[in-house]
């Protein structure tokens, strides 16, 4: 075909045709990608990668997301979760509620609780060890995913313990692998304008070097769409390909893209919208030409995507649909509209669709059940 | 390189066969629809809507009034009709349609879409009564009224011929028709999911008819009912040979099947299509359709907005209409809301792609 025949006079083809080659990409090459507008070729290069690194299964979790608190001392701009801690819209949840939620979620066949709040400085240290011990007493079979790396930086300064200390307090408490939010963008610049009061990206690496020197797994997310530029996010994948080298403790990478309803940004920036679908997809399929080969799993996170885009994700190099997600409170709060709860049969029609092989997975990526 | 021998030589060769412009037969069409290939049927069906009609991307200003819900056709793919005599069955009457006009008016449409159910209760007099009042009032508006199984309705209610439906409308002030009721445009389908409503070949009589009289109208399909790839592509070829009669289809205009609320739904379970089947339906159809029919609408409405984006992409060149009103998804539970112009301009634009406001018959009114 003409069309196919011409994609050889590109710049972009002759990266591919090295990344094929199983080399490793350097930044220039990867600013190159996601700069050139030829989505069918990122596209066609990111699912050949996907097919030989990871097959033809598409994953997803069934899982429980509890949000114990919204009062947060860092006040983030991006952020239309979180109170201040004098509001009275300002929320903690007991470790009663808690339970209960935890409760409903083995119930529902959950397998995970992903469990992320703010930066509460009225919360004492126990209430963190008391949340995970009571879970993990109630109900072992639970996979307890909790806390993000801007959390730990903040219990490690709230309480004067180091990164070190704290993660091995939690662990020692149940705490078995974190989830990979708080990464924004891993850009000192940025990060102060948009996040001052939080985890710069030196010490959210930092954090997560330590945990996985303890042996506690975790993601890695690149909230994108914002205010960055395409080479910030190549060379926030980038950091997160240099620690994968040393540590191999990430177990998959989430793009979440940024939903600007109700965000102070917005209010700043009115003009913000939440960036196009041809953006999402093509930064899908740069994360699995640039991370593909250390990260395995990338994710299309179907809560922040809608299930069409992420199922379209899926041919651009995503291998994972994340979870059937009760209660996300974080996006929705920044409007977006999906809905709550995807059950596990849509899930499987819907990566049965895509011609691709269903299966639910373990926290850590372990296939519990396949259909096909 | 392996990546770009990869896909099926048959679908290639389909895909060669649409781009050099000549027709694709009911097999290589039905292939192309269940190969799934859609980055690869995108940058085909993109190419060819490239020189097909350019890189402008249209929107028309315009809202969708229901005059009635009370409807005996019952089709198990609906929720928004009820029975004749329901105590949730509503008629508007003239004044309550021309108010609501009024309210698009100011909003800036240019197009009023209206059609409501299969409503025993009314009589021809209603239908001229609004179109005239309508013409009056709002003359620079554009009346897209009625879809064919209104049409058969009224015939069947009057005693009257599709033709003598249609002549009388068309001389109180109908000057084009929206292409519902397609939905798939095969018996088998249709004896399952609307058992009450008018056959295919009806759908096409009216159509025929109504583009002889000078009436263009559009043409729809709801995919995700249950129909096979061989159903769709049948549906795609009907089409095609109709317009190659008449000319007088404008645009053609997919839509996914919303099951929410809807009997096919509650007893089939049913899911909604998922996004690549809706960018596999609009590039075949821009593959098999757009050198006819030019135009090929994106579904905000039933896809949402990035998924329009995409459609755009992958063959579509329409953005579809700003709905200032909208019943008949919304019933399903699906949140739908007004789409005003400025989004929908930021929309386009954010895919680097012109923006441009339409008429009714795809006239471009305004450039951004």
């Amino acid at each position: 075909m003409r069309l196919l025949h011409e994609l050889r006079n590109s710049e972009a083809y002759e990266i591919a045709e090295k990344a094929l080659a199983g080399e490793e990409l350097s930044r220039q090459e990867g600013y190159a990608l996601i700069e050139s507008d030829n989505l069918f070729l990122l596209g066609a290069l990111a699912d050949e990668l996907r097919r030989r690194q990871v097959g033809d299964i598409v994953t997803f979790v069934v899982n429980r997301q509890i949000n114990y608190t919204n009062a947060c001392v860092s006040a983030c701009d991006f952020c239309a979760f979180y109170r201040t801690p004098e509001s009275g819209e300002a929320y903690t949840l007991s470790i009663e509620e808690i339970l209960e939620k935890a409760a409903q979620a083995a119930r529902e066949g959950a397998t995970e609780l992903h469990i992320v709040g703010s930066h509460n400085p009225e919360l004492p240290f126990e209430y963190y060890e008391e949340m995970l011990r009571e879970i993990r007493r109630h109900f072992p079979a639970l996979h307890l995913k909790a806390f993000t790396a801007t959390e730990i930086a903040f219990f490690s300064k709230n309480f004067g313990m180091s990164v070190r200390e704290v993660l091995s307090r939690l662990k020692e408490a149940g705490l078995k692998s974190m989830p990979g939010g708080g990464a924004e963008i891993l850009d000192e610049e940025l990060r102060k304008k948009l996040c001052p009061g939080k985890a710069s990206a030196k010490e959210w690496l930092s954090v997560m070097r330590t945990a996985h020197e303890l042996g506690i797994k975790s993601n890695a997310t690149m909230l994108f769409g914002h205010v960055e530029s395409l080479r910030q996010r190549v060379d926030h994948m980038l950091k997160l390909r240099e620690l994968q080298k040393t540590t191999h403790g990430f177990m998959s990478f989430i793009p979440l893209v940024y939903h600007p309803e109700n965000t102070p940004l917005k209010r700043s920036m009115p003009e913000l919208m939440r960036t196009s679908a041809l953006d999402v997809l093509r930064t899908i399929a740069v994360a699995r030409v640039l991370l593909g080969d250390s990260f395995r799993n990338i994710r299309a996170y179907w809560v922040m995507l809608g299930k069409k885009l992420a199922q379209v994700a899926l041919h651009y190099g995503a291998n994972d649909l994340d979870g059937t997600v009760v209660e996300e409170r974080v996006a929705h709060a920044a409007g977006a509209k999906t809905a709550q709860l995807a059950t596990r049969e849509e899930l499987i029609s819907l990566i049965r669709e895509a011609k691709r092989i269903p299966a639910q997975r373990s926290t850590d990526y372990e296939i519990i059940q396949r259909w096909g | 390189m392996k990546l770009l021998e990869s896909a099926d030589s048959e679908v290639v060769a389909a895909l060669e066969k649409a781009l050099a412009g000549e027709k694709l037969s009911l097999k290589e069409v039905a292939l192309l629809l269940g190969s799934r290939d859609v980055k690869l049927l995108a940058l085909a069906a993109d190419e060819l809507r490239r020189r097909q009609v350019g890189d402008t991307v249209t929107f028309v200003i315009d809202t969708n009034i229901n005059y009635t819900n009370a409807c005996i056709s019952g089709c198990k793919f609906c929720a928004f009709y009820r029975a004749p005599g329901s105590s949730e069955a509503y008629t508007l009457s003239v004044e309550e349609i021309l108010e609501k006009i009024a309210r698009a008016v100011k909003l800036g449409a240019t197009q009023v879409l209206l059609q409501g159910g299969l409503n025993p209760e009314l009589s021809i007099e209603y239908y001229e009564e609004v179109l005239q009042r309508v013409r009056e009032r709002f003359p620079q508006v554009q009346r897209h009224f009625f879809s064919p199984s209104e049409i058969v309705h009224i015939s069947r209610v009057e005693g009257l011929s599709i033709r003598e439906v249609l002549s009388r409308l068309k001389e109180a002030g109908l000057q084009s028709m929206p292409g519902g009721g397609a939905e798939i445009l095969s018996d088998r389908i249709r004896r399952e999911v609307s058992p009450n409503k008018i056959s295919w070949r009806e759908w096409r009589e009216v159509m025929l008819v109504a583009h002889e009289l000078g009436i263009p109208t559009t043409a729809t399909m709801v995919f995700g009912l249950g129909e096979s790839s061989e159903d769709r592509a049948r549906h795609l070829l009907r089409l095609r040979e109709m317009q190659a009669k008449t000319h007088g289809f404008t645009a053609f205009i997919p839509w996914g099947f919303k099951p929410g609320n809807t009997a096919l739904a509650a007893r089939h379970r049913i899911y909604e299509a998922g996004g690549i089947d809706y960018l596999t339906v609009v590039a075949v159809a821009r593959l098999v359709l757009g050198e006819s029919f030019k135009n090929i609408q994106a579904s905000w409405l039933t896809q949402g907005e990035r998924m329009a984006q995409l459609a755009l992409c992958s063959g579509a060149n329409d953005f579809g209409g700003t709905m200032i009103e909208e019943n008949v998804v919304k019933a399903t539970g699906y949140e739908t809301r007004y789409l005003p112009p400025d989004r929908i301009v930021a929309l386009i634009k954010q895919i680097s792609r012109p923006a441009a406001q339409r008429d009714t018959l795809y006239n471009i009114l305004k450039r951004f």
